[in-house]
């Protein structure tokens, strides 16, 4: 009786017009709630992601909306000899830079995941690459690998390594390492942070059994760390072959997809033939080769969400 | 003993030191180049990793002889606005996603999550010609509203996770007492979900501060670029290049996040790996 008398009371002060019992229903409250934040990502991505689809389909220039042309584009960059090598080309940017940032990563999470003296500010300063424009960083990079002024190439020549000047961005393979060594440089703290989140959670106790079994460091690392390692390890390296896969700036800024579109990637073709050239649905069709990547890495997560 | 010294110097202090080097050696040349003058900076017989005659020449020309001033204004404006709407949009959408677990609350969080996975190369050609059609073009108002689609997923899986973490016995307490859905929200829950707050907040900024693609496509007058966009088409002019003024201006476009990180790094930290492991 008396938890009745106390609960009445305050009850009555919730507003009773109809504004107030909509704002205590649960489910009118809720979808209130999200409205802005639905509403946001469906006019600026859910209903683009669909347009340029469509897009693709068309042959849409800046100007004219373009009428449907079935596969037209697709089978047109199928037979085009600079798609086929941006094909090729990202292939093997995002695979030479994602699993040099995997094993770096994973080398420089195991190096700071000990207990040493700087510590905290070592894991501080670690971050700053990928915390930094990566625009400006590649103008960094750009100044890094120029033909004359090169403060590599000044080093190679001191140290007696090298006697000419190295056209780091004007041949094509150097120009493709070049810009792979820039993607990874932005990308070791990505992978380093993750996976020393998870390194973190790995119970000491596990570390201490496996010794008294008489494991060493490579046993420890293979038997203990990895298994309990993979689930983020997957998830880390499947973000970062979205991000990979999809880069734009670095390449851009640096080689604008030269030397011979040696360099060019899905976004950058995209642009220099949506934007610059005007030829909207071809642009499109471009960007809509980076989709089997994402539906793929989508099916991934899932996967591993719903073992978690 | 002798032995296990060099082992941990061959197997720890050694790599951690040459990583340390590789990840700050280009931000160490951004320095040393953009106080470099011209006849050092060109000149190869000189040493070229120290600066003899540091010079602020760079610094003063990029400040007073581009459009370095006007970018810096529009990339904090768009910064903040961004961060403003994604951020107000995330916390009602992650509260009521992990609170209230309305109807169809389930399938949303898992499209929320979902849209934060489309890059935005998929996305710029289409969203170039919506931009156009709203009559946006060129405007701070573009970037504003499109940066808040890569920041609301990112942030609402943040906040969710958060939201979790804080004992749903304090809001039914507070219910109890007779304090509307709102009240417990502004009361309870945001004042205890603050540092997570934080975190979106800070990733937030950082992630508009540094946007490249977005303000590429939809910005075109020079005066309204962002900084990211705004020094390599500008300061790069043909074959002749700024390097000092470049250099000046990735150093003092990369200050503002260098030193907000650097002051939020707990949280900054735990956004990103709260994020990964949720």
């Amino acid at each position: 009786m008396a938890g009745i008398e106390v609960t009445a009371p305050a009850r009555a002060t919730r507003p009773a017009d109809l504004i107030g019992r909509i704002l205590e229903n649960r489910h009118a409250l809720g979808v209130l709630m999200v409205t802005p934040a639905l509403l946001i990502l469906a006019i600026f991505l859910a209903y683009p992601f669909g347009l340029g689809v469509w897009l693709g389909f068309t042959n849409a220039t800046i100007g004219q909306a373009g009428h449907f042309v079935g596969l037209g584009n697709f089978r047109y960059l199928l037979g085009d000899s600079v798609f086929r090598l941006v094909v090729l080309n990202t292939t093997l940017y995002a695979a030479a830079a994602v699993v040099c940032k995997l094993l770096l990563g994973l080398l420089l999470a195991l190096l700071v995941n000990r207990e040493f003296r700087g510590k905290r500010i070592v894991r501080a300063i670690m971050l700053l690459p990928w915390i930094v424009p990566t625009s400006l960083s590649a103008l960094v990079f750009y100044w890094i690998y120029d033909p004359t002024f090169s403060v590599i190439t000044w080093t190679l020549r001191r140290i007696g390594l090298a006697h000419g000047f190295i056209n780091y961005l004007g041949d094509p393979n150097l120009a493709r390492a070049s810009l792979i060594a820039a993607n990874i440089w932005r990308g070791i703290p990505f992978f380093a942070i993750g996976l020393l989140a998870g390194l973190q959670t790995v119970s000491t106790t596990l570390y201490e059994a496996a010794e008294i079994d008489g494991a060493g460091p490579w046993q420890k690392f293979w038997f203990v760390t990895w298994p309990l390692l993979l689930p983020l390890t997957v998830v880390v390296t499947v973000f970062s072959t979205i991000m990979t896969v999809g880069d734009f700036q670095l390449i851009w800024i640096i080689t604008r997809g030269g030397p011979a579109n040696a360099t060019h990637l899905f976004g950058t073709l995209a642009y220099q033939r949506a934007i610059q050239g005007g030829f909207i649905g071809e642009g499109a069709a471009i960007s809509a080769f980076v989709l089997p990547v994402l539906v793929a890495a989508v099916l991934v997560s899932f996967h591993y969400l719903r073992r978690e | 003993m002798r032995r296990s010294a060099l082992t941990t110097a061959l197997t720890f202090t050694l790599p951690l030191w040459a990583f340390l080097a590789l990840l700050l050696f280009p931000f160490y040349w951004m320095l040393v180049t953009a106080v470099r003058p011209n006849k050092e900076l060109y000149n190869l017989s000189l040493n070229q990793l120290w600066t003899m005659h540091p010079t602020w020449q760079h610094f003063q020309k990029l400040l007073f002889a581009t459009h370095f001033r006007p970018w810096l204004g529009n990339t904090m404006v768009i910064a903040v606005g961004a961060t403003t709407v994604a951020l107000s949009c995330s916390v009602l959408a992650a509260y009521a996603l992990q609170r209230l677990r309305f109807r169809g609350s389930g399938v949303l969080g898992v499209a929320i999550f979902l849209s934060y996975l489309v890059p935005p190369v998929i996305l710029f050609i289409p969203l170039a010609r919506i931009i156009n059609e709203l009559g946006l073009w060129d405007r701070p108002a573009a970037l504003i509203l499109t940066y808040p689609t890569f920041l609301i997923p990112f942030a609402t899986w943040l906040l969710m996770g958060y939201f979790r973490s804080i004992p749903a016995e304090l809001e039914d307490c507070a219910r109890i007492d007779g304090a509307t859905r709102l009240q417990v929200l502004r009361h309870i829950t945001l004042p205890l979900a603050l540092p997570g707050i934080l975190s979106a907040l800070i990733f937030s900024f950082t992630l508009s501060w540094n946007e490249y693609l977005y303000a590429l496509v939809f910005l075109s007058s020079t005066e309204s670029k962002t900084i990211p966009v705004g020094l390599a088409t500008e300061l790069i002019t043909g074959d002749v290049f700024q390097w000092g003024p470049l250099m000046a201006g990735a150093l003092l476009g990369s200050v503002p996040v260098a030193l907000i990180y650097s002051f939020f790094v707990e949280h900054y930290v735990a956004g990103l790996t709260g994020a990964l492991k949720e």
